[in-house]
């Protein structure tokens, strides 16, 4: 070792990068405000800031004469909202949001189970691949391809000809509710291809909560005498289900905020959103409009609450 | 014995997959079908013939080639936002400690966890409180706020595996803070936020119900298969787009896949 | 002799924990040093300060006498071994290893050289293609300690580096250390939790507890002068006699500290002392077996040699041992 050993504490850096490089480690909440401040602006001054702008619009209210918005602070648009239309189509949409989501439920866990518990390997990542790109088409060729389905001229009508149960599809269409001209223009229609655009988005969050259950604790239940109903009831729905909820939260909250499915696969009757989109397109009643999407804040508000007190959080 | 069975599935299992996924995917493979019928005026099963002729047709449509050149600029530049707005955010959320974490983290998720709907509104009644008409630049606004979480989900989930004595060993080997960026951070976390950039950008290029609200008269290439289902014009061309639009966003979710599936998270499971 | 570090009255708190609570410390140039003490008693905060991965929240700290605090980890010649080692995964060995110089902008050729040689110098020559994945935890212990030295630190510091490998690794790595360290002549310090390995490598031992030292000497004062129950308990296992034993052996002290091995099955002779008690239980260690002696409800362990057997479980033995082997310790 040399007399003139170097330093041990190495002189600052001359350099600009070298210069903000300490001024950054000295004062690292300097640099968290820098990678903070642009998402934070974008997100709560474009984000935030619109959705607060409309909610204070639902306590507007229009002029019914003027049709022009009158700025004075009121619940009338609310009162208006409680209207029994307006109750009928919260309760229509409500109520499909709540059907699609168990029936996706249902067709999601076989497929998540399967995946999780017996595909290996090579079948795995194929599986992976199986539900993910249909999940990620494009959301409008799938409700098209579903016109093409639905139509009167369309393969399911020629299906049910082959096998020479026409009569049973028309039986179907007759009955009240779920019936219609054909099936693109009845609820069933809307509330398959509702089930086929949300499902996949449940497949992965059960998925992904059947993999923490250990294939032994299975084992362990028919060890015990469980019966495979049993084991399914008592030891894998208890620890599937904040996979369950955690996928709900999609089909349901897709699903409530939807106007583009029942446009076009549907009846006349309204849904939330397309009350929303009429409201303040042709009817230009935006308070109406942002009252209206109040209502899925609220549901979805009070639906991730719960969700989150079931620990569904963790499985997303 | 024992192991050979439980390792292969009940005949129930099996059926009920295999049913829920040829349910998700035939309507997928019906679409490539139709892109060939001859029938014009319906949508007529089993197809009265085959042709490759709308391909021709829809090549030569300029309103198609309009549409999917303003859908390619949009996702272009919200993706190029989304990638530097959520990189900057999950750089933030993981590598520091401070009060109003989880409120960030809900804040960059709201957007696709509220019904778009929603979203689209209340941009558009923004947009026309503060008197701005709307433009290229109203519909990547709105595609860049809902694409930030997917860069920032594959992003988080990459920063959460570089284990933190990473950074400290590069400033110990005397790197300063831009070293470590670029020649540790950068190359650790660029497969991810490529990945994250390719979710961002099919999610916004498939973008319907937002930029039904921010976009007025210009027609991205979903407005343009929406205008098509709700009036139809001419329903082959429209056969032809939809199996086009399948096939280009396929190509992103599977290069999305690949460049992560080492990972212990694989991209794009929220999406 | 230099002063390589120097801990002055140095504390850091997290919030309401003080990590690290008024600690003086002074370790000379080229000394082996360790830090010994369970997980959270401040130890590795400690190497963390002299990293500049930490700031203290109060006193001072040197290195080779100029001021560290509010100076960065990347302007300290001061390298770490990590735990996990931290090596770069996307970097082949040998641009982990050249990564110190490259930064500090070396050319390429000659920062390969240094790396190799580096490499070779902990016997993984021609390792440099591989990337850290393709090693063993062995190998990647080697290179994070190369990547270290290849910048010819001042000081090294190693954090728990053997604690990830297994027992027959861990010691031919404990002896590669020590020659290392001595042929290079670099002031190590060095952080566990096995007193084995403190004892048998370091020059000079701190011994850690709620983030205040304890004592700090030789690995001979420490294991055999233990000042503190703490140190008599952490250090191997020493017996803690209390106030009545030691007043009944006729020695004034609170507590004293009694070696299992000092300990004898067997009637005094010349001048040593005894106490009298059952055999409570007994195992077998190998080369030593491990007999608890209760001795009026208290229990002192007796590390006999193998070849002497085992007394029955129950019966009454005589236990003897040196006067000088009993320590007297101050605090509870």
């Amino acid at each position: 070792m040399t007399i003139l050993a170097e330093r041990v504490i190495l002189p600052e850096r001359r350099s600009t990068a070298g210069r903000l490089s300490d001024f950054f480690w000295r004062h690292p909440h300097v640099l968290l405000a820098l990678l903070l401040g642009p998402p934070l602006l974008w997100l709560g001054v474009v984000y935030l800031g619109s959705l607060f702008a409309l909610l204070l619009q639902s306590f507007f209210s229009i002029d019914d004469f003027s049709g022009l918005i009158n700025y004075e602070f009121t619940l009338a648009t609310y009162r208006q909202l409680l209207s029994d239309t307006h109750l009928d189509i919260i309760i229509r949409t409500v109520s499909m949001a709540a059907i699609v989501t168990f029936v996706s439920a249902l067709i999601a866990f076989p497929i998540a189970y399967y995946a999780a518990r017996y595909a290996r390997g090579k079948w795995k990542a194929l599986f992976y691949l199986a539900v993910m790109l249909p999940l990620w088409s494009s959301y409008l060729v799938k409700i098209y391809a579903w016109k093409l389905i639905l139509a009167k001229e369309g393969i399911l009508t020629w299906f049910f000809e082959k096998l020479n149960l026409l009569w049973l599809l028309e039986a179907w269409l007759t009955l009240p509710v779920v019936g219609g001209n054909s099936l693109s223009v009845s609820y069933t229609g809307t509330f398959i291809v509702f089930v086929y655009v949300w499902m996949p988005f449940m497949i992965l969050p059960i998925q992904a909560a059947l993999e923490r259950v250990p294939a032994n604790l299975i084992e362990a239940s028919w060890d015990l005498g469980g019966t495979p109903a049993q084991t399914f009831r008592y030891v894998l729905f208890p620890l599937a289900l904040p996979g369950i909820v955690a996928g709900s939260i999609f089909t349901f909250s897709l699903t409530l905020g939807d106007y583009i499915i029942p446009q076009i696969v549907g009846s006349s009757r309204l849904f939330i959103g397309q009350a929303v989109y009429a409201q303040q397109g042709t009817a230009g009643n935006i308070p109406l409009a942002a009252a209206f999407t109040v209502v899925p804040i609220v549901i979805m508000g009070a639906y991730l609450w719960m969700a989150k007190r079931m620990g569904a959080f963790d499985a997303l | 014995m024992r192991s050979e069975k439980s390792n292969s599935a009940p005949l129930g299992l099996k059926i009920a997959a295999a049913a829920g996924l040829a349910f998700m995917h035939l309507p997928i493979l019906l679409i490539f079908l139709y892109a060939f019928t001859t029938e014009e005026k319906s949508y007529q099963f089993p197809p009265p013939g085959l042709t490759t002729q709308w391909f021709a047709v829809a090549w030569n449509r300029p309103d198609v080639w309009a549409a999917l050149t303003l859908s390619v600029k949009v996702a272009s530049i919200a993706t190029a936002a989304a990638l530097v707005l959520g990189t900057l955010c999950a750089a933030a959320v993981s590598q520091t400690r401070f009060f109003g974490r989880e409120a960030v983290s809900l804040l960059v998720i709201l957007p696709i966890a509220l019904p778009g709907i929603i979203t689209g509104i209340a941009l558009r009644s923004a947009f026309s409180i503060a008197d701005i008409p709307f433009s290229f630049w109203t519909i990547m606004l709105g595609h860049a706020t809902f694409c930030i979480v997917v860069v920032y989900n594959n992003a988080v989930a990459r920063f959460r595996r570089i284990s933190g004595s990473l950074i400290e060993a590069s400033m110990d080997l005397g790197a300063d803070g831009f070293q470590t960026f670029r020649y540790v951070i950068l190359p650790n976390i660029a497969t991810a936020l490529l990945a994250g950039g390719m979710l961002a950008f099919a999610l916004s290029f498939d973008e319907v119900i937002v930029t039904t609200f921010t976009a007025g008269q210009q027609s991205t290439l979903p407005i343009w298969m929406l205008e098509e289902l709700i009036r139809p014009r001419q329903r082959p061309v429209t056969n032809v787009v939809a199996m086009v639009v399948v096939i280009v966003t396929f190509l992103p979710i599977l290069g999305a896949y690949y460049l992560t599936r080492d990972g212990d998270q694989i991209a794009g499971a929220g999406k | 002799m230099t002063t390589a570090v120097l801990f002055d009255n140095v504390s850091r708190h997290f919030g309401i924990v003080r990590a690290v609570d008024r600690v003086n410390l002074s370790i000379a140039e080229g000394e082996f040093f360790a830090m010994l003490g369970p997980s959270g008693s401040g130890k590795t905060t400690c190497l963390r300060l002299m990293a500049g991965f930490e700031q203290p929240t109060g006193g001072h700290i040197e290195i080779f006498g100029e001021t560290a605090e509010g100076v960065p980890p990347y302007r300290r010649s001061v390298n770490t071994v990590f735990q996990d080692y931290a090596l770069f995964p996307h970097l082949s060995i040998l641009d982990n290893v050249a990564y110190g110089l490259m930064v500090k902008g070396i050319g390429r050729e000659e920062r390969r050289k240094a790396a190799e040689d580096a490499l070779a110098m902990v016997k993984l020559p021609g390792y440099g293609t591989r990337r850290p994945g393709q090693l063993s935890g062995g190998q990647r212990q080697r290179v994070a300690l190369a990547r270290a030295l290849v910048n010819k630190p001042k000081v090294l510091l190693l954090d728990e580096p053997l604690g990830a490998l297994d027992l027959k690794l861990r010691e031919q790595m404990q002896e590669e250390l020590k020659s290392l360290q001595k042929s290079l002549g670099i002031t190590f310090v060095f952080v566990t939790h096995d007193q084995g390995e403190a004892l048998s490598m370091a020059d000079r031992i701190a011994v850690f507890n709620d983030g205040r030292i304890q004592q700090l000497g030789s690995p001979e004062d420490v294991y055999n002068r233990p000042k503190t129950r703490f140190v008599a308990d952490f250090v191997g296992s020493s017996n803690v006699l209390s106030a009545d034993l030691c007043r009944r052996l006729g020695l004034k002290a609170a507590f004293a500290s009694l070696r299992p091995e000092a300990v004898a099955i067997a009637p005094p002779h010349n001048g040593a002392l005894s106490l009298s008690g059952t055999v409570a239980s007994q195992s077998f260690l190998g080369a030593t077996n491990r007999i608890v002696v209760d001795v009026e409800g208290a229990r002192i362990a007796v590390a006999s040699p193998a070849t002497q057997g085992f007394p029955p479980i129950g019966s009454a033995v005589t236990i003897s041992f040196a006067a000088r082997d009993l320590y007297p310790m101050d605090d509870a």
